[in-house]
């Protein structure tokens, strides 16, 4: 990607994240957003994380077909279980590379 | 107006002691996948916003398309819809030009805390806007700092492939509220491998989360009628 493209695409993610957060405030500051709506959005962080991670555990990239036992989704467990006990980001991290890294070696 | 900015200041260091890992570690794998410093910086300054600035470097990594990377930036953001209604209450009678600067610093931690100390008095819009700023700029400063420190790590050392997949993982994690979030997660987990294996390009992130958070709300309703008979 030229220095050019790669402008014009932060320009664009700019925007994209802009008009939410500006949108409400100026506009919209007497009205609130409908219900069903607002629970839908709600939902809309969890789908997107989950639908990002799906695919490179249980799936190869070239070419495209559903797999298990990737190093990956092997070193997903641990992490999975850190996150869920410690809650931390920074030790769930390491935890994951570590756990990657090191099943790397052995298989 | 000197007490008000100090407030802010004091009240923002949490948010920026928690921005300055984050950031570096941004910075470290824009580097691996081949992000200069200032390159780094003008997404920083342009988009901030932590979340999808770790997807967008994920996407560019793997080369997909910029229709893929802002639509995928433009569904985890839309989420500021919420928070930028819930803080319109904070400013009645403010300019807009206040507003439109104020918006651009909204993030989850800023609204968290100014939220709070809105509600707690005593906090007025320029401390709220002089937090936002501290915030922003630590944020800047230290993912172009990773940058330069991510050239001192060799690439696929010690997993670091492993880094983002690792911290969308604990993201996700948090996310999971309620049982509806998991079941709406693992219904998007499922809906993404299938839109993966039959839908070209990155389309299945787009497609699987809004198809996913869908299913979830009917579930929701559903459930709560039946708990509820009218």
């Amino acid at each position: 990607m030229n220095n050019r493209d790669f402008l014009l695409l932060m320009l664009a993610m700019g925007a994209v994240t802009y008009l939410p957060r500006m949108f409400p405030l100026v506009m919209l500051s007497r009205r609130t957003l409908p219900h069903w709506f607002a629970e839908w959005l709600e939902l809309i962080p969890a789908a997107i994380l989950s639908a990002l991670i799906a695919p490179t555990l249980f799936a190869d990239s070239a070419p495209r077909v559903f797999t298990l036992g990737k190093i990956e989704l092997l070193a997903a467990l641990p992490t999975l279980l850190c996150a869920v006990k410690t809650r931390s980001l920074a030790g769930t991290v390491v935890v994951g590379m570590l756990c990657y890294w090191g099943l790397g070696l052995v298989m | 107006m000197e007490e008000k900015i100090r407030q802010g200041l004091a009240a923002a260091w949490p948010i920026c002691l928690g921005y300055f890992p984050i950031g570096l570690s941004l910075g470290v794998l824009a580097q691996k996948g081949g992000l200069a410093p200032w390159q780094m910086g003008a997404m920083s300054l342009l988009v901030f916003a932590g979340g999808s600035q770790f997807i967008a470097v994920a996407m560019l990594g793997a080369g997909a398309s910029s229709l893929a990377i802002v639509s995928t930036v433009f569904m985890v953001n839309l989420r500021h819809l919420l928070m930028s209604s819930a803080m319109a209450v904070h400013f009645p009678g403010v300019s807009r030009r206040f507003l439109t600067l104020f918006a651009y610093g909204l993030t989850d931690e800023s609204f968290a805390v100014n939220m709070t100390r809105f509600n707690q008095g005593g906090w007025n819009r320029y401390s709220a806007l002089t937090l936002n700023h501290a915030a922003n700029a630590t944020w800047i400063i230290s993912s172009v700092a990773g940058v330069y420190l991510g050239q001192l790590v060799p690439p696929g050392s010690a997993g670091v492939d492993y880094a983002l997949t690792g911290m969308f993982i604990c993201l996700l994690v948090f996310q999971l509220r309620s049982p509806i979030f998991t079941i709406t997660a693992l219904i998007a987990a499922l809906c993404s491998v299938l839109a993966y294996l039959w839908l070209p390009g990155n389309a299945y992130v787009i497609v699987a989360s809004c198809l996913a958070a869908t299913i979830g709300l009917i579930l929701k309703r559903t459930r709560r009628k039946q708990e509820v008979p009218a």
